[in-house]
């Protein structure tokens, strides 16, 4: 069993839900970033998911996309990342996904890449360029390596995607909260509880929603229904505006603290119940 | 065997990489395709506005001149540059914003790096009554002034992309992330034979009319199929429409030209099969101009529809078969074709069917003069004149 499905079945028997918080490495520096792990961890974050910096991030809104130019800009590479999680790997236990879109691994190579990862501490990887239809390697190879290949749903998926994709996800399923791009502006909470729904038919696999989760009350609301809740424009935000400040790793463990306490709030109360 | 296979490749070429939000579309959208293309209804209305709006078929004209002055090879022009709008990306609009209406769809939208397919998908919009909007980099709104206030003038809206290097892929970008978001009542009429699968396959359909065309026209004038098919190569769709048509006639040899840029070795250019290698980019897997750790390198063209890092996948595959043979000219190759073609046959031609042009300018006086060989002209110049003028130091 591998650290993501080990985090999923500790919180359950705990009866609490995962809260993954998504950060850019290499924003605003390498540096910053190991310390924000750390930080993430102590305020209460069950997994890490870890942005690799690319040109052409067409799946994420224009708070990431700025994440992935700063990112850039100091020159931080795929290789790079995996460096900088081998070296927390010593420090923390949490797990730690890797959010990257194809071309990186493709061009780094889906084999070197997937052993690469894995014997840097890396737990599972989301492509979110790459549906299952066109990872049949990736996955095979992450499947024989002990990698997570973890795949997004979203509120277009029709009942055949549906089964394509809790097939063939390891880790979680990502459920995408809204038809979009990340950091969007969540319209219908109450569509999310039934695609969850939906979902849960085909599949016992933990689901973790994420798209434009920004606040504790969204995500207390939609921890009601997932098993986990994932924030990325909102912290990513909070490092954009505290980019200089000496007390930006503090701010961010505060946020991702009031998170933690608005999903524990909702799941203290069904305990109680 | 027929390609592309069911899920879009063309060998190890092609396929859908796109977020899991437009993989429901994309089907849909190679149901309605399919649909339509063996429906007689979608077929006349198509061939349609083809004859009576676009104008179709364009000329197949012998360039008399050109030809005595290469003193090579015969010469001909496949006209696209008479399509209405100016250039074959009509063929390909058009067709679309037809498929979109018939989809139910009320909103297109679209990409566009000289305007060009910008205006097509407006006037395609305007034709069908659907609303449109065209995503254009700031960089690319500066340099083509004039094709902005055209689209607006068709009713389109044009959304300024200001992040990434302001240019044809960040538009592209744009685009998709604006189709993930509207995907169910928005149709992304891509303007080339690039991303996602079925677009690769549909687009290269709609453009094919160019080379159906030339068969008949060519076997009307000379009583023979040519020897060589020229044509540029951006995205590649007007020379996968000239082409496609001729793929079995073995012995047709035929030349696909890319931007050189400032030159290879200044990495100013924008030549895939030159300079660069094979990578999965805004939906497909191609020939990608890509740094050593995957990311997208910046390109160069002096003309705005050649200057892309990524090449149709089906150019790839027609490569390794040995089929289709890839150049590329110079920026300064381009523009000396560009006044050529003006002065000895009175045609401005695109910055970018001039690339082509220069091309023939070298292949023609190898040949012997009973060869014949068939360029696609595949727009006209006339959005160019300013930029032209400007690199000249005149103004206008």
């Amino acid at each position: 069993m591998n650290r993501i499905e080990k985090r999923f079945k500790k919180l359950k028997t705990l009866n609490r839900k995962a809260l993954i918080p998504y950060i850019m490495a290499g924003d605003p520096d390498i540096k910053t970033t190991e310390e924000l792990i750390l930080e993430i961890e102590r305020s209460g974050g069950d997994i890490i998911e870890l942005g690799v910096p690319f040109t052409d991030p067409l799946a994420d809104g224009p708070v990431i996309q700025k994440a992935h130019y700063r990112a850039l800009k100091n020159k931080v590479t795929l290789r790079n990342v995996l460096d900088l999680v081998k070296r927390i790997r010593g420090k923390t236990t949490t797990p730690i996904v890797l959010m990257t879109y194809y071309n990186p691994v493709f061009k780094y190579g889906d084999d070197t890449f997937v052993k690469d990862a894995v014997a840097s501490g890396v737990d599972g990887v989301i492509i979110p360029d790459l549906p299952p239809d066109e990872a049949k390697d990736i996955i095979d190879i992450s499947k024989r390596e002990g990698l997570d290949t973890i795949f997004l749903l979203a509120p277009t998926s029709t009942p055949e995607r549906v089964r394509i994709i809790a097939k063939a996800t390891r880790g979680f399923i990502y459920y995408v909260s809204i038809t979009g791009i990340t950091g969007a502006k969540i319209e219908e909470m109450d569509s999310i509880n039934k695609s969850i729904e939906r979902i849960r038919e085909d599949t016992d696999k933990p689901i973790a929603v994420g798209f434009g989760i920004s606040a504790p009350e969204e995500a207390k609301r939609i921890a009601e229904w997932a098993d986990g809740i994932i924030v990325g424009s909102a912290i990513v935000r909070i490092i954009e505006e505290n980019i200089d400040d000496p007390s930006l790793i503090s701010k961010v463990g505060e946020f991702v603290k009031s998170l933690s306490t608005g999903i524990s709030e909702i799941q203290n109360l069904k305990s109680k119940i | 065997m027929k390609l592309p296979d069911k899920k879009g490749h063309f060998g190890h070429y092609g396929g859908k990489f796109v977020p899991e939000t437009l993989m429901p579309a994309l089907k849909e959208l190679e149901e309605a395709y399919n649909n339509a293309r063996r429906d007689p209804i979608f077929q006349n209305e198509l061939l349609h506005l083809q004859r009576t709006y676009i104008g179709r078929p364009t000329p197949l004209y012998f360039a008399k001149r050109l030809t005595g002055k290469m003193e090579g090879a015969k010469i001909y022009l496949k006209r696209e540059d008479l399509c209405h709008t100016g250039a074959h990306k009509i063929n390909n609009a058009l067709a679309q914003a037809i498929l979109a209406k018939r989809m139910g769809k009320r909103r297109l939208i679209a990409e566009t790096g000289a305007g060009q397919h910008g205006v097509a998908t407006a006037t395609g919009a305007a034709l069908v009554g659907l609303e449109c909007e065209v995503y254009m980099g700031s960089e690319d709104m500066k340099r083509q002034a004039l094709n902005v206030f055209r689209m607006k003038l068709l009713g389109a809206k044009v959304k300024e992309v200001s992040i990434g290097s302001r240019t044809l892929k960040d538009a592209i970008n744009e685009a998709l992330r604006d189709w993930t978001t509207n995907v169910r009542t928005t149709h992304y009429v891509m303007g080339t034979v690039f991303g996602p699968h079925p677009y690769p396959m549909m687009v290269r359909d709609f453009q094919s009319v160019i080379g159906k065309e030339t068969r008949t026209q060519i076997l009307k004038a000379e009583g023979r199929l040519p020897d060589y098919l020229v044509a540029c190569v951006g995205g590649g769709s007007n020379s996968i429409g000239l082409f496609y048509e001729f793929l079995e006639d073995k012995n047709i040899k035929m030349v696909g030209v890319e931007a050189g840029g400032l030159g290879i070795e200044t990495g100013q250019h924008a030549a895939r099969f030159a300079g660069g290698s094979l990578g999965v980019f805004q939906g497909t897997k191609s020939y990608l101009l890509q740094d050593s750790d995957g990311n997208v390198l910046p390109t160069h063209s002096v003309s705005a529809g050649l200057d892309y890092a990524s090449v149709g996948p089906e150019h790839p595959y027609l490569r390794d078969e040995g089929r289709i043979e890839y150049t590329y000219a110079t920026d300064e190759e381009a523009l000396r074709a560009f006044e050529l073609l003006s002065e000895t046959e009175g045609i401005t031609p695109a910055l970018e069917s001039a690339h082509a042009i220069a091309e023939v300018t070298k292949l023609s006086p190898k040949l012997p003069k009973d060869n014949i060989i068939i360029i696609n002209l595949s727009g006209r110049g006339d959005k160019d004149v300013q930029h032209v003028a400007r690199i000249k130091g005149i103004e206008i």
